[in-house]
């Protein structure tokens, strides 16, 4: 038994970045390549500390581009090793054409993004657009609203790419400076714990496997490629089927629960707000005063991106009176991502609620609990109007 | 090679076997065929060393044609040959 001064004693004080560097040397992958940009650099810089501090035997690439960076981890993935990036924005974008290579040749890579607004105009704040771009890349996504939890997504994203029938990188999500340069208690596990939970990279046709040579990353033309595209489709839907079974070991590890998603106070709820990373701790402070208030709203947070859950999400917002996602990013031309792919899962759901989409945030513009009541006081008064675009904190 | 469907090839596009290469023939890419004349030819084998594509047969040095399964009839054989024994004619002679 953990008494409670065993517990205040693990608990440490950090930043979202330290946090995840954390995972990192817990983890000690055999590689780490990687280039620096805000607001991602705290994790390389305390990462290459550990490594110089001989704490971890991972062998660190100082690349000079990002594209080298994700182009370094493609080939140490395939090599066998088990291999990690963090990287940004701009640092994303120009990775981009690697991103897709990654998870087309199926290479278990997790890769911390710390979101931040993509340029232009020139922004280092956090927004989601940088992460958004990747959605179709392949690329499992989770998203952290604390810095406990990116924590302890890192640790649980190596066990899901890893998985044989997932074989997939996983971004994992955290919002810039608020998470990764905001300090907060949280508690980090045994290293031999973490060991144990993500145990031994299991290689699949490793190219250091001398005696079984293979190649990778051949071209692929009308003849297979549509094939191996099917193929992604199907890590992704395994990504799916497994990520309750690893969460689940992840629970019996560390005794924290994760899901597709959280429900904070939807049972009785009129109004849902869905919500990814950071605002939803904006969110649920929202939505415990509107309650004070007798109001019921309650909060939809979404772990996972990609794999999307759809079903989860239906059984959650079916029979709602209203909907309301919250977009810290948006879609030029079409509905914001997440809304988007919300209203569609409902298209199937018996009773489907009034939605209505609110964009906020964009380059870090603050988000306040006031602006998150407007949004849900439109929707309890049944003002949504499912196909216009809202605004929060927007100057008109 | 029959097309195999999702289920039944690596995943990721990696080829597992070294060496197969040899099951693509690759040489229906061809519009220009090398036509190898035994008589004027002396085995001095500078064809072999420039083509790109590995497709002179030989034996100890001694050349024994082309292989038609990869020979993309780029003509290089054709050009460095010095006793002009390689003739590069349209593949269209050769329709049947």
């Amino acid at each position: 038994m953990v008494t409670v001064a065993e517990k205040m004693r693990a608990k440490q004080a950090l930043t979202g970045a330290e946090a995840v560097a954390h995972a990192m040397r817990q983890i000690e992958p055999h590689v780490v390549a990687a280039y620096p940009i805000t607001p991602q650099t705290p994790i390389v810089e305390y990462f290459a500390q550990f490594v110089a501090d001989g704490l971890v035997k991972t062998e660190m690439i100082p690349v000079e581009s990002e594209h080298s960076a994700m182009s370094a981890v493609v080939g140490a993935a395939a090599s066998g090793a088990r291999a990690m990036t963090a990287t940004s924005a701009n640092g994303l974008a120009l990775m981009h054409e690697v991103v897709y290579i990654t998870a087309s040749m199926r290479l278990p890579v997790v890769m911390p993004v710390v979101n931040r607004a993509l340029s232009g105009p020139i922004n280092i704040h956090c927004d989601h657009s940088d992460s958004m771009a990747e959605r179709d890349s392949g690329w499992i996504q989770l998203y952290a609203e604390n810095n406990q939890e990116a924590y302890e997504l890192t640790i649980l994203a190596v066990r899901l790419a890893e998985s044989e029938e997932v074989r997939l990188p996983v971004m994992v999500c955290l919002d810039g400076f608020i998470l990764s340069h905001g300090v907060e208690p949280l508690e980090i596990y045994p290293d031999d714990q973490v060991k144990n939970f993500v145990g031994e990279v299991k290689p699949y046709y490793p190219l250091l496997d001398t005696s079984h040579p293979v190649t990778y990353g051949p071209i692929d033309l009308y003849d297979y490629y549509f094939e191996h595209k099917r193929q992604q489709i199907e890590g992704m839907k395994g990504a799916k089927r497994l990520f309750p079974a690893i969460a689940q070991e992840f629970e019996k590890a560390f005794g924290k629960r994760y899901d597709f998603v959280e429900r904070y106070r939807t049972d009785d709820a009129d109004c849902v707000i869905v919500a990814l990373g950071s605002t939803n701790s904006t969110i649920k402070y929202a939505v415990d005063w509107m309650r004070e208030e007798g109001q019921k709203v309650g909060l939809l947070k979404l772990w996972t991106f990609r794999p999307f859950p759809k079903e989860e999400i239906r059984k959650a917002l079916d029979g709602k009176k209203a909907v309301v996602v919250l977009d810290r990013a948006a879609s030029f031309g079409a509905e914001a991502p997440l809304y988007e792919a919300v209203k569609s899962s409902l298209y199937n759901a018996a009773h489907r609620p009034a939605m209505g989409s609110y964009i906020y945030g964009l380059g870090g513009r603050d988000i306040r609990p006031e602006d998150i009541r407007k949004a849900a006081d439109d929707a309890l008064k049944g003002e949504l109007n499912a196909d216009e675009q809202m605004y929060l904190g927007l100057r008109e | 090679m029959a097309a195999k469907g999702w289920k039944e090839i690596p995943i990721g596009g990696t080829i597992t076997e070294a060496g197969n290469a040899k099951e693509v023939k690759t040489g229906s890419w061809r519009v220009m065929r090398p036509i190898h004349d035994k008589n004027k030819c002396t085995s001095c084998m500078l064809c072999w060393l420039y083509c790109p594509d590995q497709a002179i047969l030989q034996t100890q040095g001694h050349m024994d044609g082309i292989n038609y399964d990869y020979c993309k009839g780029c003509g290089l054989c054709s050009s460095v040959c010095p006793a002009k024994a390689i003739e590069m004619k349209a593949e269209t002679e050769f329709l049947e």
